[in-house]
């Protein structure tokens, strides 16, 4: 095995461990935001408790996320100083600004968010937990403009082989970057308030915390029914502008070989790459055309028109779409089923359904994760589309030690996981307890919190 | 002067700005953690632990700031020093994962608290020797030792940068300690004082062993510093350090709680600027200079308006965030 090739299993690996976690802590800090908003102006202790219960939850992602992030950032140097040298003139002040603006702005105010409820007003607790929020808004911001950009590179010219920005403008918002970003920040908040509404959905399963889970089912309910619709969108103009700047991809996306017009549209099949043919394959016809150039006998791109070299691997974009959108309809299902039973008022009473949300729990982060695979994988064999390819992109390092930084972060990673999976799984099991009052300043309790968790503290005053 | 020539000056200081940030500002957290071993209870090291937990994260982000500004500005640089130093990088940020994780899983544990207890420990001095390894490697000139297709697993690995990697352990472990003088009181706080004085004997010896090694490396790196007339102009420097660690030794056992911390992140700050000015002009030494590693104006230029701008801000709401975090830490406080 080559370096390169260990060094993709390696970008791969340790990108999708952290993207769970930034996918979580941006969900979960609007939610935050929202509760202790809606908690300002009601004061009433069950919306505290939540807000309490939730930032917990939110304090260990956000952990795993700041630890496994700055891996990336060094991702580029330690295994792609191919990409670094022919890009870093433009990735490099992406990242930078993203440091600048967003990562010092959520580390800061983190403190004050996580520490600060007995040391500043509420108000001003409340302006750390929206600039926390922001903090992670802006980071997507920034490093989906870096990614676009290597998707859908514009604004630059090549000077003797490196990448010198012409126009930053042009740069930042490249084709494919708005609509993959309000793509991927919808991907963050669904993945979120499915979880949001599991919890709930097993607490009031269970019997527990009835009130409070309630509450939250409702708001779950009504975030998914409402954004779901939009993501399906979002997800359909992203296909366009697949379709207009990565034929290729899309070709594979779609498993189609030839170039036609009034394609179908393939449900299902077994790509053969030698063969270069679908085997299985079930067909609807026209719908293919329709869905992906909106009209009724558009053209799409088939894969023998690219020389093999420029081939995207088929597979992995054609099955990972499938289960994206697969779950994305199922998530409409469960917001439709959903908003008519509470039309009817029965949403907490009907067991199966909450059964549905607890099932759906895992469901966002998954179709996050084929969407990755499917966007990136569709993308090679560049990893600056068009300008760069993956293979002259990586460091000149020996395989031998990739492998082992390869194992390393396997065994550290399994670890993190095992721990944080089983932290987090105490936290939820505790549930929203009793959150502390405020402490007049100087005041402290006499019993370390440590361990217990704040939900069992009584305090003075 | 254009463009060219006096942007890389610009961003020399910038990166030379926020990676001096990231060794006074997380070498004081990793400081604890290497001191973490000789609290008396397991009480003492979490209060220990607690001086910094609402703070570390944004101390942790120079790091990032220093990573990325690098590739912004010097993409050769960024490019020729990562994969050189492939291990002493891999080994840093997997202790700074073990070490940035164990604030919050110490707190959610039970029975594994020990766990989380030693790898705060082992992580904060594992992050600091691969620090200072890198750091010797780099100033013995590994990454651009000739004639390499392939980086060369073990390259970096040498006397000088042990050295340099076991300097800057008891370098942190000095910051810490004062760091924990200002911020506990009682029997952390002298465990704390009585720790200063045998760190910053160890901390000396280790600078003086480390210049006197710095003639012999083939890097020429310092040069500059050995040939006259630089010695008379550098000579405040080592000056200013030898009568800041002379206030620093008398203020440790007896004086205010603040002085030792504040006369200790002087220090660091001068044996800092030391090194840069040995460094200067080149970036990766013996020969990459910052006009070479350079990225083009356009890319420099565009940070830079961003810097000017942010920079600021964020030592604004850093300093907030510490005002807010002031005073003694005492036993149980600080949980979110
Ligand atoms: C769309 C979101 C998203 C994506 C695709 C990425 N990240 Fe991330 N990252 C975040 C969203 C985020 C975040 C929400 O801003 C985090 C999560 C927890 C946190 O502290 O900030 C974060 C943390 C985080 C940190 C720690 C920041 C700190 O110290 O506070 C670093 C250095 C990176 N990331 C770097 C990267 C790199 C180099 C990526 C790509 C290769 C990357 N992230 C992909
Ligand atoms: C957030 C979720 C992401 C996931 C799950 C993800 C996943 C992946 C995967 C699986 C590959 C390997 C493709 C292959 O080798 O065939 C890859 C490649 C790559 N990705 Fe991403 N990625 C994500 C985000 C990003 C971002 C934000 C960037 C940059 C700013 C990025 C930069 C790259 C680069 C440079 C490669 C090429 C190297 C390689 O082939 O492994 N990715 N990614
Ligand atoms: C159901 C309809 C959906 C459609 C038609 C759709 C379409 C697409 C397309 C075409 C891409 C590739 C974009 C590219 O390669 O640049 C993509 C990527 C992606 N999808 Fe979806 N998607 C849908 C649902 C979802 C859902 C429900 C989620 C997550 C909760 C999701 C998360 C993602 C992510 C994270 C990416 C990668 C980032 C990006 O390229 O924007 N998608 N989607």
């Amino acid at each position: 095995m080559t370096a390169e090739f260990l060094s993709r299993i390696q970008f791969g690996f340790v990108m999708s461990f952290h993207i769970l976690f930034p996918a979580f802590t941006i969900g979960l800090a609007s939610w935050l935001v929202f509760l202790e908003a809606l908690w300002l102006r009601k004061r009433s202790d069950m919306l505290r408790d939540l807000y309490f219960f939730w930032m917990k939850v939110f304090a260990g992602s956000f952990g795993l996320g700041v630890v496994s992030g700055i891996v990336m950032s060094f991702q580029f140097g330690t295994n792609w100083a191919g990409l670094s040298t022919v890009a870093g003139n433009v990735l490099g002040p992406l990242l930078s600004y993203e440091v600048m603006t967003a990562f010092f702005l959520e580390a800061s105010f983190l403190g004050v968010m996580l520490f600060g409820w007995n040391r500043v007003g509420h108000r001003t607790h409340f302006l750390a937990t929206c600039m926390v929020a922001l903090g992670t808004l802006v980071s997507s911001f920034w490093i989906l403009a870096a990614n676009s950009w290597m998707q859908t590179p514009q604004g630059y010219t090549l000077v003797d082989g490196v990448i010198e920005a012409s126009d930053w403008w042009a740069a930042i918002f490249n084709p494919s970057f708005p609509t993959r970003l309000v793509h991927m920040v919808l991907a963050c908040f669904l993945s979120t308030a499915l979880v949001i509404g599991g919890v709930s959905a097993v607490y009031l399963l269970a019997g527990r915390w009835q009130d409070k889970a309630r509450l939250m089912l409702r708001c779950a309910l009504a975030f998914v029914a409402i954004v779901i619709p939009l993501q399906i969108i979002a997800g359909d103009l992203s296909g366009l502008v697949v379709r207009e700047y990565q034929p290729a991809k899309l070709a594979a996306i779609e498993a189609r070989w030839t170039t036609a017009h009034n394609v179908p549209l393939t449900l299902f099949a077994w790509p053969d790459e030698s063969a270069e043919r679908n085997v299985a394959a079930v067909d609807v016809p026209h719908l293919g055309s329709l869905i992906l150039t909106h009209s009724w006998s558009g053209e799409v791109k088939g894969l023998k028109d690219f020389p093999r070299a420029d081939r995207p691997p088929v597979a992995a974009p054609f099955f990972g779409f499938r289960v994206m959108v697969g779950l994305g309809l199922l998530m409409l299902a469960l917001a439709a089923v959903g908003l008519w039973l509470w039309w009817r008022g029965r949403v907490y009473a009907s067991r199966w359904y909450l059964h549905c949300w607890v099932a759906m729990m895992p469901a966002g982060f998954v179709a996050l994760l084929t969407g990755w695979y499917t966007a990136e994988i569709g993308r090679q064999p560049w990893v600056v589309y068009g300008v760069l390819r993956t293979a002259d992109a990586s460091s000149a390092v020996t395989a031998g030690a990739v492998a082992g930084s390869l194992v390393t972060y396997s065994v550290a990673y399994a670890i993190l996981f095992g721990f944080g999976s089983w932290y987090l799984l105490k936290v939820l099991r505790d549930g929203p307890g009793s959150a502390p009052q405020r402490f007049p300043r100087d005041m402290t309790p006499q019993r370390p919190l440590a361990g217990l968790g704040i939900g069992k503290e009584e305090n003075p005053s | 002067m254009t463009l060219a020539t006096a942007l890389p000056i610009v961003w020399f200081f910038i990166i030379g700005f926020a990676i001096m940030m990231y060794v006074l500002l997380d070498g004081f957290v990793l400081g604890i953690g290497i001191l973490a071993p000789f609290a008396d209870d397991e009480r003492q090291q979490e209060l220990m632990m607690n001086t910094a937990a609402p703070i570390w994260d944004g101390n942790e982000t120079w790091l990032v700031m220093g990573g990325a500004g690098l590739m912004a500005a010097f993409p050769k640089a960024y490019a020729l020093i990562l994969p050189a130093l492939y291990v002493p990088v891999l080994a840093l940020l997997i202790a700074l994962i073990f070490r940035g994780v164990a604030f919050e899983f110490r707190f959610r544990a039970e029975r594994s608290r020990r766990i989380w207890g030693l790898a705060f420990c082992v992580g904060s001095v594992v992050a600091a020797f691969a620090q200072g390894v890198i750091l010797g490697a780099i100033v013995e000139g590994t990454p651009l030792k000739a004639g390499q297709a392939v980086h060369r697993t073990f390259d970096w690995y040498g006397p000088f940068p042990m050295l340099t990697g076991v300097a800057l352990v008891f370098g942190y472990g000095l910051l810490g300690a004062t760091w924990l003088v200002l911020k506990t009181e009682g029997r952390a706080q002298s465990v704390a004082r009585s720790l200063a004085r045998p760190l910053m004997l160890a901390v000396i010896a280790f600078m003086g062993l480390v210049s006197a090694s710095l003639p012999f490396l083939d890097s020429r790196l310092m040069t500059r510093w050995f040939s006259w007339p630089n010695m008379l102009y550098l000579s405040p420097l080592p000056i200013a350090t030898l009568v800041v660690a002379a206030l620093l030794w008398r203020s440790v056992m007896t004086s205010r709680d603040a002085r030792p911390f504040v006369l200790a992140l002087v220090f660091f700050a001068l044996g800092f600027l030391g090194l840069v000015a040995g460094m200067w002009p080149n970036l990766v030494p013996p020969s990459l200079s910052i006009w070479d590693a350079a990225s083009p104006p356009s890319s420099q230029g565009f940070v830079l308006v961003g810097a000017a701008i942010m920079l600021p801000v964020v030592l604004l709401y850093t300093a907030y965030s510490y005002r807010v975090f002031r005073g003694k830490v005492r036993a149980g406080e600080g949980y979110h």
